[in-house]
């Protein structure tokens, strides 16, 4: 087999895992979306925010150390104790629901009715306050995360392929789990929106706000509810992207990775998340190895957009968006 | 009467001696934002130096020093916002931690006649003094690192570079292609091919370029990255198993920060630097003393020893000590911004300088002069030893190539002073 064709095989199918990573990020923004039809600006930085959030846990330190220290004089920095992982990422979810009552509470309960850009409006003022909070609570600064996810070449993979084709395929062990955590999610997402009492709540807020109210279904809890399983995606998405670079504010810009995804799968479907991040995720890094070296390197982050708006001039709801329909 | 009488008093003592106001230093800082990990060490060195002067030695030549920190979030209009509210403090001296912002203070602080020093940073071709009149880049600046770099796989490779393949792996930005015409040139010279591998802004996702370095196997990789971009780089780097004896980074790519989330597969990679590492120095010992247990250290006071609270320390006393010597040349202490840039311009270190300074073997020896803003340019290649934490120097200070990098440099400078219409010189 000519090299060429090795090497693009190896691109897509590190183009397929990078597209899961993106549509990590994407299903956040598709949860609130559908529920709300609140863009929320904040989701990359509410992946920040709950990296920063479960490392701070893991490691022990004292929330808010810094502005303590500067009040009181004390010099405090940690419990001196280590949360094992699993124990820190279920206390990372706690308070992942914990800021989903506040955004509810404080913020978004005062907006209903209110046009959609001042719910967009008021997520990036969400997005601005939680990279604040983040800082204040946790510090600045690098920090590293090891929640016990391997890392590295895939051994089988590299051997398999280098026995069939005389080129060992590169494929990172973390993609791989990042791709079968991505799978179970959705379908857990998908079975609790189907078969749940709060799941069938949540898809009729999404399709009819009003008529939901009629029928008794709180619209305080579902959307404190849809906040929380956002939250939730933002950690997890956190967590794949931080092993990567560490958990550091570049975090929050995750984010624009996930635009073109939206763009092109719609912002209302889980599957399209998903298909959408993996059309991006392919198209960009095959675009990247066929044409980048002619074009000078670094399209990806372009091309991924100019994919997104092919679609929509022919789709313009997404792949798999709701039709658009305006009655007069 | 009492009150006519104190008033009186205070007068005589007025009328006694001129009033020294204080000597400013405004910090154009970065703590916030995505660049805020490695703005916070700088910053913090950079304010923990002179806060040690004002409180063991009363300021520099008895006169206060005072810093203004200003917040750029490494954004280039804020960067000049911020210099436009210090400038009319008596600002002597700006050191902005960012090469957008220094082309942008370039013609603005040279209207001015206030110095600005782009240490290790902004645009080369500022070495040449008598175009470039009132900015500073000593004592290295970034085609003497490419030159750095090429010497130390010189000196790896027996002298010979010949059908070698080198790749860059660099930011895709003004700052990041900076090197790329130098080690062009460099290439020609030594024999060996360039690759360059750009990565977008913010460098989170990079797996096409380390895709590409694994198929195409470079015998070394050098790096021009800042923020996310190094580590990501390195973790992908480990990943494909790239050898990290043969990944150098620029100074800029040379921060714990950007090794840590790596772990032990970043045990082995290289940076440049211009300065050296760590905290034993007996000026540490002041700095603990007078700083630190005083309670009056900068941020968290917990940046003490990184090779980034290092860089604004040794910042900070580069422009202390160009202080010193305006303060020496002008016969006054109270100096003004065209002073300091006298003061820089006469500057020079030598390692007895920095013994008694507290800080021997810390930095190069080198001089500025009208015609070389850019001191000798000498730099060395610090490595990461994992298991340690720690970085350590691996070579002495390495002479740059400045047979390329002086005509390369006369060439940008001479293209700037006749589009701005400058008559180069030093009178």
């Amino acid at each position: 087999m000519p090299d060429q064709l090795l090497f693009a095989m190896e691109v897509t199918l590190n183009g397929l895992m990078a597209g899961v990573l993106y549509a990590l990020v994407a299903l956040g923004f598709v949860l609130i979306f559908k529920a709300s039809g609140i863009f929320n600006y904040a989701q990359g930085v509410m992946a920040l925010f709950a990296a920063a959030t479960l490392v701070g846990i893991m490691d022990g330190q004292v929330p808010f150390s810094h502005l303590i220290n500067a009040i009181f004089g004390t010099d405090l920095h940690h419990f001196g104790w280590h949360v094992p992982a699993l124990l820190a990422i279920l206390l990372t979810v706690v308070v992942m629901i914990v800021l989903a009552w506040l955004v509810q509470r404080l913020v978004m309960r005062h907006l209903v009715n209110q046009e959609p850009i001042i719910l967009f409006m008021a997520t990036i003022g969400l997005a601005y306050f939680l990279e604040g909070l983040s800082d204040l609570m946790w510090g600045s600064e690098i920090k590293t995360l090891d929640v016990g996810l391997p890392q590295g070449i895939n051994e089988t993979i590299d051997q398999i392929t280098f026995d069939a084709f005389g080129y060992g395929f590169f494929i990172d062990n973390l993609d791989i789990v990042a791709t079968i955590i991505a799978g179970v999610l959705v379908i857990a997402l998908m079975a609790f929106n189907q078969y749940t009492r709060e799941g069938r709540a949540l898809r009729a807020v999404a399709d009819d706000h009003q008529a939901a109210l009629s029928v008794g279904i709180s619209l305080n809890f579902v959307w404190v509810l849809v906040w929380s399983l956002a939250g939730f995606v933002a950690l997890v998405a956190g967590v794949m992207w931080g092993a990567k670079s560490g958990v550091q504010f570049s975090l929050s810009l995750i984010a624009l990775k996930a635009l073109p995804v939206l763009m092109l799968g719609g912002f209302t479907s889980i599957p399209g998340a998903i298909v959408g991040g993996l059309i991006i995720g392919v198209g960009e890094k095959l675009f990247e190895f066929l044409l980048g070296p002619a074009l000078g390197g670094a399209t990806e982050n372009w091309f991924a957009y100019v994919l997104a708006l092919v679609f929509l001039v022919f789709r313009p709801q997404g792949l798999f968006g709701e039709k658009i329909i305006e009655r007069v | 009467m009492k009150l006519r009488l104190t008033t009186l008093a205070l007068g005589a003592v007025m009328a006694a001696g001129p009033v020294m106001a204080d000597l400013v230093f405004p910090s154009l800082s970065y703590r916030t934002g995505a660049y805020a990990a490695n703005g916070i060490p700088f910053a913090d060195g950079y304010e923990d130096y002179f806060t040690l002067l004002n409180e063991r030695d009363g300021g520099i030549g008895g006169v206060p020093v005072k810093v203004i920190e200003c917040e750029t979030g490494y954004n280039t209009e804020k960067g000049v916002e911020c210099y436009e509210a210090t400038k009319g403090e008596g600002a002597l001296v700006y050191q902005p931690l960012s090469t957008g912002i220094t082309y942008q203070l370039i013609p603005k602080a040279t209207a001015d006649g206030i110095p600005v020093h782009s240490m290790g940073y902004g645009r080369t071709s500022a070495k040449n003094g008598e175009v470039f009149r009132n900015i500073f880049n000593y004592p290295a600046n970034y085609w003497d690192g490419a030159s750095v770099a090429i010497k130390h796989l010189l000196e790896q490779n027996g002298g010979d570079l010949s059908g070698k393949k080198i790749a860059l792996v660099y930011h895709n930005s003004a700052y990041g292609k900076e090197p790329i015409r130098t080690l062009e040139e460099l290439g020609k010279k030594h024999g060996y091919e360039l690759m360059l591998l750009p990565v977008d802004h913010p460098g989170q996702e990079q797996k096409s370029q380390w895709l590409q370095v694994r198929r195409e196997r470079p015998d070394n990789v050098i790096m021009w990255g800042w923020g996310v971009m190094n580590s990501v780089a390195i973790q992908e780097a480990v990943n494909i198993r790239f050898p990290m004896e043969n990944f150098i980074g620029i100074w800029w790519s040379g921060s714990e920060n950007d090794v840590l989330p790596a772990g032990a597969g970043a045990d082995g990679y290289k940076a440049l630097t211009f300065h050296n590492l760590g905290d034993d120095y007996p000026l540490y010992d002041d700095l603990k003393q007078y700083v630190v247990d005083a309670g009056k250290a900068a941020g968290a006071g917990d940046q003490l020893g990184t090779a980034l609270y290092n860089r604004g320390l040794y910042a900070a006393m580069l422009a202390a000590e160009a202080a010193k010597t305006a303060q020496e040349i002008h016969g006054t202490k109270d100096i003004t911004p065209a002073m300091m840039r006298d003061g820089m311009e006469a500057l020079v270190i030598d390692e007895a300088k920095m013994e008694a300074l507290g800080l021997p073997n810390f930095g190069p020896e080198f001089s500025v002069s009208c015609e070389n803003h850019g001191g000798d340019g000498r730099g060395a290649v610090a490595q990461w030893d994992a298991e340690a934490g720690q970085w350590n120097m691996i070579t002495d200070y390495i002479d740059t190539d400045q047979e390329v990098i002086g005509a390369l440099i006369e060439e940008d400078s001479s293209a700037y002073a006749s589009e701005n219409n400058i008559t180069p010189g030093c009178d």
